[in-house]
């Protein structure tokens, strides 16, 4: 198991340039300990992936961070406020929490299940709010349809409608498309995307890496301690070596003396199904800059009558830097439950 | 508008009544309860109360009112459990207790919010159908019969009691619906939990213990602090942390 970082590795800035503070935070439910030693910031207006397997304590997190639940120790802030006993219901005020069911009541129709949260939250101009939020996850249509008679992909919508009635600064998504068909999901990812151009902080939990690379601008990947933080792309060089992968027709008959002299290529070594003698071959070379170094790679194959097939950077997605990171090894190990 | 020194804001109480009864009118189980267990309790003592023809100072006269009322009692007993049961297990069961949770509102706010919803049409069955009674009796039954019913302790007794009982059935409820997470199990719980109050109506009714106004009036003051020391127990039980983990603050 990697440990990159147990602290985080890139400021954000100053205080008041943060939406969400959390300084080594954790959290202990009868001696188990569901978050441990957490910390991280995340800047205004941003889509923060927080990443993990189930019961690596990312709900958890969320919940101390929208009140619902005390940390054991550690600090927090969120939209400007101290997470502090006395200060529970200014927080709620300023924040929007999507837990991962959509929790709406089934018998109440659309608008109703808006106008009672609206209510709660005490605010003004309900039904301009109501009418706002249904256009803007696209349900204007279904406002007097009972909830327990919408798919659940509609569910969703109306229940991220639901959290944009305050006009949070903090909008708090816990794996939101849990459960959803792949047309349902995109839909569900499309809106948080447009979320972004409202200028809403946006604190996504998910297990589903495709969904952190395509909206998270950073992300942090959680084992119940903070294994690392950072946007996709720097997580993926830290990870990596980087590496320029290149296909020729045939198999070299002498590789080390094609790859060998040349600068820049630090080691090299042949795809596995390279080496019956037949078909196109593949070699990976670890480089120090891909685009550089391939020039001069590619000349050298040419010039050994090598027939290029391809050749380019092979892309580490997200996914491999959470399997490094969560994936293996007994610390990778999932909790049994989610906390 | 903020209720001051109650520490609840009266909007907000008043929207959590709004949805808890629109959500169980909606409720096909809810509704049958509320209709099925009235009639039920209605019919019988008022069969048994208009069949009777005897002299106004019988004691079998008297039992059987006793009886009949004690009938009656069970309205704001089982309605009461049944809802209240339903209050929080419901909302946990189809995950709206979180939502809900991340809100401002008060605990207060949302556990007076929940009880009056299930008070308020709990109450107003119960003296609806013991109205019913009293209106059947004064037309139906014999002048007899009619006189001796009026002129009964325990006839002022109901009326004082079925609030008081409806009140220590829902807190009952509530803090059993906040602890069990199956509804049904809750229910079941519920309605046995609320009974031991009705002990003593039936201790009057089979007339073990003779009431005057006096003893009612000292009994019905007992039963206001119970459901006093009672909401406070069941405001502790509304603890955010406790609802949604199930583990209170003080297990972390």
């Amino acid at each position: 198991m990697t440990v990159v970082s147990s602290k985080p590795r890139d400021a954000v800035g100053q205080d008041g340039d943060v939406a969400v503070d959390v300084r080594r935070l954790t959290k202990k439910f009868a001696g188990r300990t569901a978050v441990d030693d957490v910390s991280f910031q995340v800047r205004p207006g941003e889509v923060f992936g927080f990443l993990g397997p189930n019961g690596a304590g990312k709900t958890t997190t969320v919940r101390m961070l929208s009140t619902l639940i005390t940390a054991t120790s550690g600090a927090a802030m969120v939209a400007g406020i101290p997470v502090t006993p006395g200060r529970e219901a200014e927080i709620r005020r300023r924040v929007a929490v999507l837990p991962e069911s959509p929790g709406l009541y089934r018998r109440l129709t659309v608008t109703e299940n808006l106008e009672y949260f609206a209510r709660l939250y005490g605010l003004p101009d309900r039904p301009a709010r109501i009418t706002a939020a249904l256009a803007a996850v696209r349900l204007a249509d279904r406002a007097t349809t009972p909830c327990g008679q919408l798919s659940k992909g509609l569910r969703q919508r109306v229940a991220l409608a639901r959290t944009l009635l305050n006009d949070p600064a903090v909008m708090f998504l816990d794996e939101p498309t849990s459960g959803l068909d792949p047309v349902a999901a995109h839909e569900v990812l499309g809106l948080i995307g447009a979320l972004r151009e409202r200028g809403v902080t946006v604190f996504l939990t998910t297990h589903r890496l495709d969904e952190a690379e395509r909206l998270c601008d950073r992300v942090a990947i959680m084992s119940t301690r903070l294994r690392t933080i950072g946007r996709p792309d720097e997580l993926r060089r830290t990870l990596f070596r980087r590496t320029l992968a290149v296909a020729t027709a045939a198999p070299l008959d002498r590789p080390d003396q094609v790859f060998g002299g040349l600068p820049g290529v630090e080691s090299w070594q042949a795809d596995v199904a390279t080496g019956d003698g037949a078909g196109p071959a593949g070699y990976q070379l670890a480089v120090s800059d891909p685009v550089q170094d391939a020039p001069a790679v590619i000349r050298a194959l040419v010039t050994a009558g090598a027939d290029v097939v391809s050749a380019g950077e092979p892309r580490a997605s997200l996914g491999d830097v959470y399997l490094e990171l969560v994936g293996a090894g007994p610390e990778g190990q999932a909790p049994e439950d989610r906390s | 508008m903020t209720a001051v020194g109650l520490g609840f804001d009266v909007p907000r109480t008043a929207a959590v009544v709004r949805k808890e009864l629109a959500d169980f009118r909606r409720s096909r189980f809810i509704v049958a309860t509320m209709g099925i267990f009235p009639l039920i309790f209605l019919t019988v003592p008022t069969v048994t109360i208009l069949a009777r023809r005897v002299s106004a100072t019988s004691p079998a006269l008297t039992k059987e009112l006793g009886i009949s009322l004690l009938y009656l009692l069970l309205i704001p007993v089982v309605i009461p459990s049944v809802t209240a049961a339903y209050a929080v297990a419901g909302e946990r069961e189809q995950g709206t207790l979180e939502p809900v949770l991340t809100t401002p509102v008060r605990r207060e706010e949302l556990l007076i919010g929940k009880a009056l919803a299930i008070f308020l049409p709990a109450a107003g069955v119960a003296y609806v159908v013991f109205g019913i009674f009293l209106g059947v009796v004064r037309l139906a039954a014999s002048p007899a019969v009619a006189s001796t019913v009026f002129a009964a302790p325990e006839v002022p007794a109901e009326a004082v009691f079925i609030p008081l009982l409806a009140a220590w059935s829902i807190w009952v409820g509530l803090a059993l619906s906040a602890r069990v997470g199956d509804i049904r199990a809750a229910q079941q719980l519920s309605i046995v939990s609320s009974l031991p109050p009705l002990a003593l109506a039936g201790l009057m009714s089979f007339n073990v213990i003779h009431p005057t106004f006096g003893f009612i009036a000292l009994v019905a003051g007992g039963l206001l602090v119970i459901d006093g020391g009672a909401y406070l127990l069941v405001s502790r039980l509304f603890d955010r942390e406790r609802l949604i983990t199930g583990v209170g603050r003080e297990g972390t």
